[in-house]
């Protein structure tokens, strides 16, 4: 058996829980505020009120965990040219014809979108977050500038939330993802089959063997 | 305070489904007549008196206005406005004087911003009404208010307003502030009636000179159960800042119209294909692949099999490995 190859290091994976745990809190309690029909979500939190003190704080602790993961993360996940060819494979992404697809780096074109994504999001909450927070900063911004902030949170929420949505099903679907970031490290087969080129780079044998290419 | 019963709600915050509809009460409305206030505050001692509360002691800000500005102990201001207007053909100096508080209006912006169910509610008598042991203290209220009326308070992180004395009419009294209004210039009755009589006050302005002289009960928020009879109606800004034509605004409308379906679909569809995804296509797993021996020293055929390879479960359309 070969030994598994390390894609997270531990503060890697505690870094991505802390906002992964904060997101579903900051979620569910900003969702009980969005629409009626989640404000039994309240319950969670101690109700209606508690819920709304408790929302922007666990926000802050979302945002700054994010700061530290997006500088970890972000060279790995800028565009490359093979990205734009991966993504017009996407049919066959999506029925697992992985073998058509070009080889790519740590992260799919998929995963980097998802990143970029998060990156306009969460500044997007914190700033809009803050100018309505009720608590401490509302009182200095002018109504219309509360009324656009509060709109943009929701956008953002909503845009996030759905993202998120999707990268939870992609580490459901794609088998061993979720121990690669639990337990840190995957199995050979795994990097191969997803991320043939990270394979080469972390082990210095290729994917593929020559005359397969 | 909710001193009405719950067959008298007629609209009530983030509730998807109608409030009672069986009975219908008369419509109500205070009537401010600008042209008749002296500007003496009897109207804010009595809403202090009645309402119980007393708006924290604050500073001169060199003006007559006093308090300042409306707050949660403190439910109506006297706004006092300095202008020059036309009064014939000459140009006389006016002291516009300006009752402010909650407008009521039929369409609340607060009840259409509100998150929580049930802390802002509509009577079917016109009132509009906070019901701060169901508020959570968001604020989006203050957001949601073309009139700039609600305030959250410090203390206790809760919105208040005018009640208009939804206690009061409830037993059939008028409003504190109308009860004791000096000269008349603030009356209380049905909607209709007040119209009416709107409408002789304005006759009589027009005959006194103030050519524009008009009722201010605004389309653009379906009307209000607070109007205003103004010598100057074509130009309600004089009057401290009223909006000349107040209305939910558009960016309340998106957040709180369009985004929540929009939204609410978007996060169920994702989530719904998602799990459809799976049942069709079934996961995509690179241990299951069956053709790379455990030494790893094999030949590496990963691309060699065809489609359904990650499945591992050998049914494979024969027609899909060509």
């Amino acid at each position: 058996m070969k030994p598994l190859i390390q894609r997270y290091s531990d503060s890697d994976r505690i870094n991505h829980w802390i906002v992964a745990i904060a997101f579903v809190l900051a979620g569910l309690s900003g969702l009980a505020m969005f629409h009626p029909a989640f404000f039994s979500l309240t319950g969670l939190f101690g109700g209606g009120a508690w819920t709304r003190t408790l929302h922007p704080y666990i926000g802050i602790v979302m945002f700054t965990a994010f700061v530290s993961m997006a500088k970890r993360f972000w060279k790995h996940n800028v565009m490359v040219p093979v990205d734009y060819e991966w993504l017009k494979l996407l049919p066959d992404v999506l029925t697992n014809r992985e073998d058509r697809l070009p080889k790519i780096g740590k992260y799919n074109a998929g995963q980097k979108l998802l990143f970029w994504m998060l990156v306009v999001a969460l500044p997007t909450l914190f700033v809009t977050g803050l100018i309505f927070w009720r608590a401490w900063f509302a009182e200095y911004f002018p109504i219309p500038v509360i009324r656009l902030a509060a709109l943009l949170h929701a956008v953002a929420a909503a845009t996030l939330i759905t993202g998120i949505l999707v990268h939870i099903y992609a580490a459901i679907w794609i088998k061993w993802t979720v121990g690669a970031m639990i337990r840190g490290s995957v199995t050979h087969k795994w990097a191969k089959a997803h991320h043939p080129l990270w394979y080469r780079e972390v082990t210095g044998q290729p994917a593929t063997p020559p005359g397969q290419e | 305070m909710s001193s009405l019963q719950s067959l008298d709600i007629k609209r009530r915050s983030a509730t998807t489904l109608p409030s009672t509809q069986a009975r219908e009460t008369l419509e109500v409305a205070k009537l401010i007549d600008v042209s008749k206030c002296i500007g003496c505050k009897a109207c804010q001692v009595a809403c202090s008196e009645w309402n119980d509360i007393r708006g924290d002691i604050g500073t001169n800000v060199g003006v007559y206005d006093n308090p300042a500005d409306l707050g949660p102990k403190t439910w109506t201001v006297m706004r006092y406005s300095e202008v020059e207007e036309k009064k014939g053909e000459e140009m006389a100096f006016e002291w516009l004087i300006r009752k402010d508080g909650c407008m009521h209006c039929a369409e609340p912006g607060c009840l259409k911003a509100c998150p929580s169910p049930g802390a802002i509610l509509q009577y079917s008598n016109g009132i509009v009404d906070f019901i701060e042991e169901n508020c959570i203290g968001c604020g989006y209220c203050v957001a949601g208010c073309p009139f700039n009326v609600p305030r959250i308070s410090k203390q206790d992180s809760k919105a208040y307003k005018c009640t208009l004395c939804s206690d009061r009419v409830a037993v059939g009294l008028e409003p504190a502030c109308v009860k004791t209004c000096p000269t008349g210039a603030i009356t209380f009755g049905s909607k209709e009636d007040m119209i009416d009589h709107a409408a002789e006050r304005v006759v009589d302005l027009k005959e006194r000179g103030y050519a524009n002289a008009g009722l201010y009960n605004p389309a653009g928020v379906g009307g209000t159960h607070v109007m205003y009879v103004l010598k100057h109606a074509d130009k309600p800004e004089i009057y401290h800042g009223l909006p000349k034509d107040p209305q939910i605004s558009a960016t309340v409308g998106l957040w709180k119209g369009v985004m929540k379906p929009l939204a609410m679909l978007a996060m169920g569809l994702t989530a719904l294909t998602g799990f459809f995804h799976y049942v069709k296509v079934g996961p995509n797993d690179a241990e299951a692949h069956p053709d790379e021996p455990e030494d790893g020293n094999g030949p590496h055929v990963i691309r060699s099999s065809g489609p359904g390879q990650m499945e591992g479960k050998g049914n494979v359309n024969p027609g899909e490995q060509a």
